[in-house]
């Protein structure tokens, strides 16, 4: 089996407190599978997604982000999501200006009740990071990002 | 590495976590792996929220002298309230508490134990970073206003009034119809006391109409909302009446001289007339007529005036405008109710291009002595006495292509229906029905009286309804064509009226109206409520609740239930006096402020605040609705958002990622 195969991404997702996680929640009790590669954090609304936060998860050693939140016009604080979505449209251009593939950042739109759409796109995510291969950032950090460092094989931060 | 003294705590919760998490294995796992964290104790429990759960945190903080406690166990929207308490209860800050999802987010979405066991302990060393970033906080304590806005005048919404006015609160009643009454106003009978629905329903029109702690605001729309439990501040448009009701005496002398006959399409649902100044139906409360601009000769042609002519006390007054009022409470109860499913969208059958067709309210108003027919059920030429009736059951309901919900009251309707239709002409009747469900007391029984009665039951989807026909005795019939799927025959069946029980569904603006009160509505349209079986008149947003048919199709007795219980939630909170609320807020480091600017055009409630003189920016800590919008946008990262604050969220990305597991690992920053 090669390398490739078995390869498991993390995937760092951001919840809206108000939609999306509770569309989360609602997968959950509704029992939708969908793989395990993501871990969710819960903010109070997506504006609050600072894109330091994006940035973070991939030097940390993320492979992909998501980003959810209300639907637009339908924001819990009228319209702030739209505000994370210039941020996003943003750091989509900046990813690309460091190297990193710019799908790796998605963006998803979940309301409350849309619990079978958030486990959906989560899949297709995985199958999506899992198609671009690991990111291995922190490796390219450690060169000063001009180039790839011989470094011994990472050992896989397994979850 | 660290002064703090964590403790991690897994639930099992019964098999629901530990059928697919190995809950002891992450519970050991956290105490050695993250003990240079700060973890001292790792447990795991079979039910963490069990009072016996809650000891056992309580037990560690005071023994274990715990700072800082995790709980792996279900959403933070059931059980974060539990645990904050049990820190409370041991004197440790309640928001050094911190809830990981490992049910809703693993255990019930995963199957892989292994993989959910690690993705657990991935989200406790996450909860774990987080956690070690909060600070004690003190709950915010806001007054509540004891006024109450009721959004909606139909069965739900009047009960919801009744109920806080008789608990001695004041109470809007908002009803953009010149009337309340709702739906039920419209009935004729009730199943399946076949109760007459005025008699019942009109005194408690009048009681909502007289009483003193109930201020009635009918013909009028709320256009806007703002603020939060305890003092929201909404705005009204009274729509113009054109009719001055502190001289109105409700005579009618006005509606009788108008010379304009509009068909009464919200009323009388399209079967009958009414006047351009008119009051919906007799008992309309209040009893002031309202003016169809829309249709009135005087408005459209420039003459006429006939009304004012004649109104004996000068009530009449074409130049009055709309008008907009503003009003202070402290809860809201939405009672919007629904809107019939247009029975057009099917085209086979036929419903607004064969005559006699019916829709449910067509049929009610039919029914009604007081309706467009006096009550006589007729076919469209007003005069003809059906001889055979059919009744079509879940038309749009239960149908992938329409709506997929069971509109729940159709199935009684309809058995009602066959009922009036059989005691009132003599008529035979069939009932077309996919499964008959009569689930609720006395409900059954009615069921069995119909079926004594003689009323042919069909089991099986209408196909077409059409005036197509070639059999002998079907002249001038309409056929109904249906495969009765108990005998497994395709039959026609000619009849002469059609009557089709159409499915609720929500209002055509639910999106607006959700929006204006900032609640969710699922995708079917019905608002959502808390929690479906705990908390089902309450809303995710504090001090708005929800009762009757906005939050799901359901009958008079279930509408009636609602409307009580969230008067019952409202009159709750007015005694508490108070209510702490969530102290999600942000804050301006004034020595950092550059004065920038940039996060003054971010706010939508006007809570930030730029002192020209100093330069710099405040945050309004009673505007800030705590959605961190300037805490990340904040260039100087002079703001700061307590609960969800930038250390917080890195710290707990880096947990997630399990950079704290082994600081080998950890990249220079």
């Amino acid at each position: 089996m090669s390398e490739q195969e078995t390869f498991e991404p993390v995937i760092i997702g951001f919840t809206c407190n108000w939609c999306s996680y509770r569309a989360a929640d609602m997968a959950g009790t509704a029992r939708i599978k969908y793989p395990p590669n993501v871990r969710l954090i819960r903010l109070m609304c997506s504006g609050r997604l600072d894109p330091t936060f994006v940035l973070k998860a991939f030097s940390g050693g993320a492979d992909g982000v998501l980003i959810t939140g209300c639907h637009p016009g339908e924001c819990h604080y009228i319209e702030q999501n739209y505000k994370m979505l210039r941020r996003y449209l943003l750091l989509k251009r900046v990813l690309g200006g460091m190297g990193i593939e710019p799908d790796r950042l998605k963006l998803v739109w979940a309301s409350a009740a849309e619990g079978v759409r958030l486990a959906n796109e989560i899949t297709k995510l995985v199958e999506e990071i899992r198609a671009l291969g690991p990111l291995n950032w922190p490796q390219w950090q450690m060169g000063n990002g001009h180039h790839a460092m011989e470094v011994s094989q990472p050992e896989e931060v397994t979850a | 590495m660290t002064e703090e003294k964590i403790g991690v705590y897994v639930c099992h919760c019964g098999t629901n976590i530990a059928g697919t998490v190995d809950v002891e294995n992450v519970a050991k796992w956290a105490e050695t792996a993250l003990a240079h964290r700060g973890v001292v104790i790792g447990r795991d429990y079979k039910f963490m929220c069990s009072s016996l759960g809650q000891e056992l945190v309580e037990q560690d903080i005071k023994e274990l002298g715990l700072t800082r406690v995790v709980v792996a166990a279900c959403s933070p929207h059931l059980h974060e309230k539990t645990f904050r308490t049990a820190c409370k209860n041991a004197g440790l800050n309640p928001y050094m508490c911190e809830l990981v999802s490992i049910r809703e987010q693993v255990s019930w979405v995963h199957t892989d134990r292994a993989a959910a066991t690690a993705k657990s302990k991935a989200m406790i060393s996450g909860g774990v970073e987080r956690v070690l970033h909060h600070e004690p906080l003190e709950p915010l304590r806001v007054p509540i206003s004891p006024h109450t806005l009721v959004v909606g005048g139909g069965i739900a919404g009047i009960q919801a009034a009744l109920e806080i006015a008789d608990a001695g609160c004041h109470v809007y009643l908002v009803e953009r119809e010149p009337s309340i009454g709702g739906h039920m106003a419209q009935f004729d009978k009730t199943f399946p006391t076949l109760d007459c629905s005025a008699c019942i329903l009109t005194p408690r029109m009048v009681e909502a109409g007289t009483h003193p702690n109930i201020t009635l605001l009918t013909w009028a729309e709320v256009t806007r909302v703002d603020g939060y439990v305890g003092s929201f501040t909404v705005t009204v448009r009274q729509k113009a009446r054109k009719v001055l009701t502190d001289l109105c005496t409700g005579c009618g002398i006005c509606v009788e001289k108008c010379p304009k006959k509009v068909i009464d399409e919200v009323f009388e649902a399209g079967l009958g007339y009414r006047k351009a100044v008119y009051t919906p139906f007799p008992q309309a409360v209040p009893k002031y007529p309202v003016m169809d601009v829309e249709n009135c000769t005087y408005f459209q042609k420039g003459t006429c005036r006939a009304c004012e002519k004649f109104c004996p006390t000068g009530a009449i007054d074409f130049t009055q405008e709309d008008e907009y009022i503003t009003i202070e409470v402290g809860n809201i109860i939405l009672a919007t109710g629904y809107d019939l499913f247009d029975a057009r969208r099917i085209p086979q059958y036929g419903y607004g291009r064969l005559a006699n067709v019916f829709t449910s309210l067509e049929f009610e108003r039919m029914t009604n002595a007081a309706g467009p027919t006096d009550g006589n059920i007729v076919l469209r030429d007003g005069v003809t006495v059906p001889e055979v009736v059919g009744i079509v059951h879940c038309v749009g309901s239960r149908d992938l292509r329409y709506n997929n919900y069971c509109s729940s009251i159709c199935c009684m309707q309809s058995l009602k229906f066959a009922h009036l239709v059989h005691e009132r002409t003599g008529a035979i009747v069939y009932n077309f029905y996919i499964d008959m469900r009569t689930t609720a007391k006395a409900y059954d029984e009615f069921y069995q009286r119909v079926m004594e009665e003689g009323t042919h039951f069909i089991r099986g989807k209408v196909a077409e309804i059409t005036d197509a026909t070639y059999k002998p005795g079907e002249k001038g019939k309409l056929i109904i064509q249906v495969e009765d799927t108990l005998i497994g025959k395709q039959r026609r069946i000619p009849v002469d009226m059609v009557i089709l029980s159409s499915a609720l569904e929500p209002r055509a603006d639910h999106k607006q109206t959700a929006h204006l009160f900032g609640l969710a509505c699922s995708s079917d349209g019905w608002m959502i409520e808390r929690h479906p079986k705990l908390d089902p008149v309450a809303t995710v947003t504090e001090g708005i609740f929800i009762a009757g048919c906005v939050q799901g199709p359901k009958d008079i007795p279930a509408s009636v239930a609602q409307g009580a219980a969230a008067a019952a939630r409202v009159i709750g909170k007015i005694q508490q006096g108070e209510i702490s609320l969530e102290p999600i807020k942000a804050s301006v480091d004034q020595e950092k402020c550059s004065g920038c600017r940039i996060c003054n055009n971010l706010c939508p409630f006007n809570a930030i605040l730029f002192h020209e003189d100093r330069m710099v920016t405040e945050i309004n800590p009673a505007l800030c609705q705590g959605c961190g919008t300037c805490v990340a946008a904040c260039p100087a990262g002079a703001i700061s958002g307590t609960g969800f604050s930038n250390e917080q969220i890195l710290g707990q990305i880096e947990g997630l990622l399990m950079l704290n597991v082994n600081p080998l690992q950890r990249v220079p920053a």
